[in-house]
Formats: structure tokens, sequence, C-alpha cells
């Protein structure tokens, strides 16, 4: 128990860190998150009818926009953590430090999820104040479970992304980014994945964001109780629990390579 | 007495890809898509001891397998073969133990540039396990004998000269309390007056806490002037391991006076202009 305690602090480095690098370029801060919010709003305008009706079509896309604006926050700041030290140089001081590489992403992780959790919360009041939605008869609860359940899931994946910049520094980083576009694509963040063509469809039932988003619709516009939704979570309770360790291993095989070829760092 | 660093038979190849710049323009587009990799013996079976408290000096040209050496030290590199230990830990199977004991400083600071000195150093504490009012303390205590103005460590980094950079990637590195410290060229492209206040500070931290160097330099002044012993390295192979005086003994004949640098030439076959000297 201390122990644990006394790595968790550790991790904290990471978040620390990475607020400090916020508050130190709040100006671009807040504007992609301008840009996001704007992008939210135009996102949900497209459900509302001339009429003023449609607020569930605005609902149904906003819970896309809002949980795939979470979760890609949450790939994408694993993902790129590497690449990122990579990119400022500090990645061999904060590798030879004496700390568990389990520690250190930890912290990469719990920072994605704090950073992504308020860019969410943000997002979503923005949303709620301008338009009129109706989560009365939500499963809010349940909505959250899905959340979180999820995000494992993400973590996993953005692991095994966050280690292909040590194979291979620059297509490491350009294939996380297709994989991020590929998992948009497929998923039915903004539609129901029954319309895309039929090879599209298999690959969505391999993606976890596409049980992410049919349990959370379900939860936030129809209602549902756990055990409606009970076959999704447990997709996605399976695939976090495989992926994170999976993510992982990868990336200290990885690492190990690194230190074998000499990819961490050349010059100096 | 137990070595502080012990280096036996440490070697590391890399593979890297063959340029081809030469050929018909198929030829290279074949060479594209299948490359030829070379290896190049970057440390090529070194064996040497150092002890504890010492200031050993790795002397060599650019490329010579400075860095290379030190990366194998520190964890960021395996070796292909031979062992290397520090404090009687090994390299590759007591990788953590080794993090525990040692700091590096490169020849690029290593910084979030876009941090302050403080917030840098939080970072540091932090992953060291270092407590925060312990670090404070002391970081105040190195920064003022440095001579870094209180308002200058809440600056981002960047705006900072180069030399003041690189002192507090020392102060960094001293802050966690190393028994062995690995200095890759901590003081190239300094200007004569940042040298001098970088020497000086390793010369001192060393005095006060015992710590056992290792620093890599092609600055023969500082090799002569902070160094126990100097390694001459050239093409990953050490030419020469002595005192500064027993290095200059060596080359000097009937008892001439001979500067570090003429030694550095002599023994690396290299003349001023980067010829190769004839073997007589
Ligand atoms: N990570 C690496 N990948 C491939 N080659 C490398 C790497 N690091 C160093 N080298 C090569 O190994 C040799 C020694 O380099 P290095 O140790 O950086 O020399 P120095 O620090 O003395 O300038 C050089 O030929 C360099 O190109
Ligand atoms: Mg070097």
């Amino acid at each position: 128990m201390l122990e644990i305690n006394r790595e968790l602090r550790r991790s904290y480095a990471l978040v620390e860190r990475n607020f400090n690098l916020i508050k130190r370029y709040l100006g671009w801060e807040v504007v992609f998150m301008i840009y996001t919010v704007v992008n939210t709003l135009t996102i949900a305008f497209i459900g509302l009818s001339p009429d003023g009706s449609g607020q569930d079509k605005v609902l149904y896309l906003v819970v896309g926009a809002l949980l795939w604006g979470f979760l890609s926050v949450l790939f994408h700041e694993v993902a790129e953590s590497v690449q990122w030290e990579r990119w400022e140089g500090t990645i061999e001081y904060s590798f030879m430090a004496p700390m568990r590489r389990l520690t250190y992403l930890v912290g990469v992780c719990l920072y994605a999820a704090a950073y992504g959790a308020i860019r969410t919360v943000i997002v979503m009041f923005a949303v709620v104040s301008i338009f009129d939605l109706d989560l009365g008869s939500a499963n809010l609860l349940a909505g959250l479970v899905v959340l979180l359940l999820s995000s494992l899931s993400f973590i996993g994946v953005g692991l095994m992304a966050a280690a292909l910049p040590l194979m291979s520094a620059e297509k490491g980083s350009q294939a996380a980014h297709i994989l991020e576009a590929a998992i948009l694509l497929v998923s039915g963040v903004y539609y129901d994945v029954s319309v895309l063509p039929a090879w599209m469809q298999k690959l969505s039932v391999i993606s976890p964001a596409t049980y992410t988003l049919r349990a959370a619709r379900a939860a936030f516009l129809d209602a549902a109780s756990f055990s409606d939704i009970r076959n999704d979570l447990v997709i996605l309770l399976a695939t976090g629990v495989v992926l994170i360790p999976l993510g992982l291993a990868v990336f200290n095989q990885a690492e190990l390579c690194a230190m074998r070829t000499g990819k961490l760092k050349r010059s100096g | 007495m137990r070595s502080a660093l012990e280096c036996c038979d440490a070697r590391k190849v890399f593979y890297v890809k063959r340029e081809r710049k030469n050929g018909t323009a198929l030829s290279r587009l074949f060479a594209m898509a299948i490359p030829k990799y070379e290896a190049v013996e970057a440390v090529d079976r070194l064996t040497f001891d150092v002890a504890p408290g010492e200031i050993f000096g790795i002397l060599g040209p650019n490329g010579s397998g400075k860095s290379t050496l030190i990366r194998l030290i520190s964890t960021l590199l395996l070796p292909d073969e031979g062992c290397i230990k520090v404090f009687g830990y090994d390299v590759v199977k007591e990788r953590f133990q080794v993090r525990k004991l040692i700091n590096r400083v490169s020849v690029d600071a290593a910084f979030f540039k876009g941090l302050s000195a403080m917030e840098n150093l939080s970072y540091a504490a932090r992953l060291y396990g270092l407590d925060r009012r312990t670090w404070q303390t002391e970081a105040s205590v190195i920064l003022e004998r440095l001579g870094l103005e209180s308002d200058k460590l809440y600056e981002p980094l960047e705006d900072l000269s180069r030399g003041m950079q690189q002192k507090i990637a020392v102060a960094r590195a001293f802050l966690t309390h190393p028994l062995l410290l690995l200095l890759d060229e901590p003081t190239t492209g300094l200007d004569p007056v940042s040298k001098r206040e970088v020497q000086e500070f390793v010369l001192e931290e060393r005095e006060r806490h015992g710590t056992t160097v290792v620093l890599t330099t092609h600055d023969m002044q500082e090799a002569d002037r902070l160094c126990d012993r100097i390694a001459v390295i050239d093409h990953g192979k050490f030419v020469a391991l002595d005192t500064p005086e027993g290095l200059k003994s060596q080359v000097s004949t009937n008892g001439n006076y001979v500067t570090l640098e003429e030694v550095f030439f002599a023994l690396t076959g290299k003349t001023l202009k980067g010829h190769t000297k004839s073997a007589n």
C-alpha cells in the first residue's frame, strides 16, 4: 500500500509537468478549446430541424461528439507522449530515471484522463447552455460506467501506439494518426454503423469504440439499464483487461528494441 | 576497494543505412527499396576501471564513441557484448539499481524548454522521488552558488543563455546525489567564462560529495584541468589511458614540454588539418 502510494506520487511528476506546459502555452490551449467547442456545436446543429424539433438527433450527435472528444484526447495524449519527449529532447532524461516504466506510463494515463475530462466537461457546459437537451430519463450512471470501461481499451491501444515512435521515429507517430482516423470512421461516432459499406462494418466489430457508442447512446437516449447493456459492458471490460497488459508488454519490448538499436536518441 | 565503474570488453555496434549517392537512378531506387546496412563499431571492446571519487576523462574527436559509451553506462543502450558494472550493479540485469546511483548531463541540456528552471527541477525531483522540501532547500543553495538570480529561475528556459541552461543541467544532476555522474561534453559550445564556471562547479561538487565523475570532452584544457586520468578514444578504442602528466610524458621526447593537445594529435594520428599522419 505504501509502495503504491509512493509510485503514484512519482507518477504525479508527469501530471504536474504536463499541466505546467499547458499553463505555459495557455494561449494555444484556449484556441484549441474554442475550436473544439465550436466544432461540437456545429455537429450538434446538424441534428436540429428548422421548426426546432430534432432534440433527439441533437442528443445522438452530442453523445457521439463528447465521447469521441474524450476518448480521442485520451488516446492522443498517451500515444503522443513518447514522440513528444523525443521532440523536446527529454526522452533519455525521463527514461533513465529510477522509475518503473509502469509508473511513468500510469502518470501519462492519469494526465491524459484528467486533461480529457476537463476538456469534455467544458464542451458539455457549452452544449448544455445552447441546446435544450432532455436528459431526464437518461441513465447517467450507466453512461459514466461505459466511459470508464472504454477508457481502458483506449489506454491499451494508446500504449501500443506510444511504443511505435520508439521503433521508428517518424513513421510511428504517423501510424498512430492513421489508426485514430480509422477508429473514427468505423465506430459510428456520428451515425449508425449499419449505414457503412459491408467491409467497413466488419472493421467496426473490432473497434472498441463501436461498443462504447452503442452502449452510451442506449444509456443516454433510451434510458437503458445496466442489464440492457450488459453485453457491451462485458466486451469493453474484456478488451480493456486484454489490451492494457498487451499495451504495456508491447511498450516494454519496443523500449528494449530501441535500447538495442539506438533508436531512443542518436545525436549528442 | 570496489570500483565505481567497471567496464569489461564492452562493445556496441550500430547498423546504419548505407547512403548511395552515385549510380544510375534505377540502382539508387533499388538501394532505397532494399537498404544495405553497414556496421559501425561505436564502442570497440573497452576495458577500464574508475575508482570512487575519481574524475575520469574521455577525450576524443567527434564520432569516436564517447556518447555511446556514456549511454551504455547510463542504461540507455544495451551493450552487444561485455559487461559494465556501476558500483557492482550490472547495467543490463540490474538496470533499476544502477539508475538510482547515476545521473547524466548531455551536451544538449535536455529540458522542457518552455518550462522554467524551477519547473524542470521539480519534474526531476519527482522522478527521483525526492521530497519537496528537501530538494527546494538544496536547489536554492546550488542555484545561488551558480549565481542565478531568482527571477531568472521562473522564466522559460528557452529565454536563458546556453551557459545558464547547462549550469542548471549540472545542478539538476547533482540534486539527485548521484554516486556516479556522467558528463557528456558538458561545456561544448559554451563561451570561455561559462565553461570555467561549469568546470568550477563540477570540481566543487566533487569536493563536497565525493562524486565519481566520467567526463567526455574534446577540449584539451578541460581534460587537463579536471581529470585525474584521461582515456583517449578513437574509433571506439582507447589509444591511451593515463594521468594527464603520464600522457604528456608518453609523447614527449627527451623531456620536452608537450601540451595535451599535442598528445591527442600524436595518439589519434590526426594533424590539425584533420589529415591522417603517415605511419612514420
Ligand atoms: N543511435 C545511433 N544509431 C546509429 N549510429 C550511431 C548511434 N549513435 C552513435 N552512432 C554512431 O556511432 C559512432 C560514435 O558516435 P558517438 O558515440 O555519438 O560519438 P561521439 O560522442 O564521440 O561524438 C558514430 O559513427 C555515430 O554515427
Ligand atoms: Mg557525443
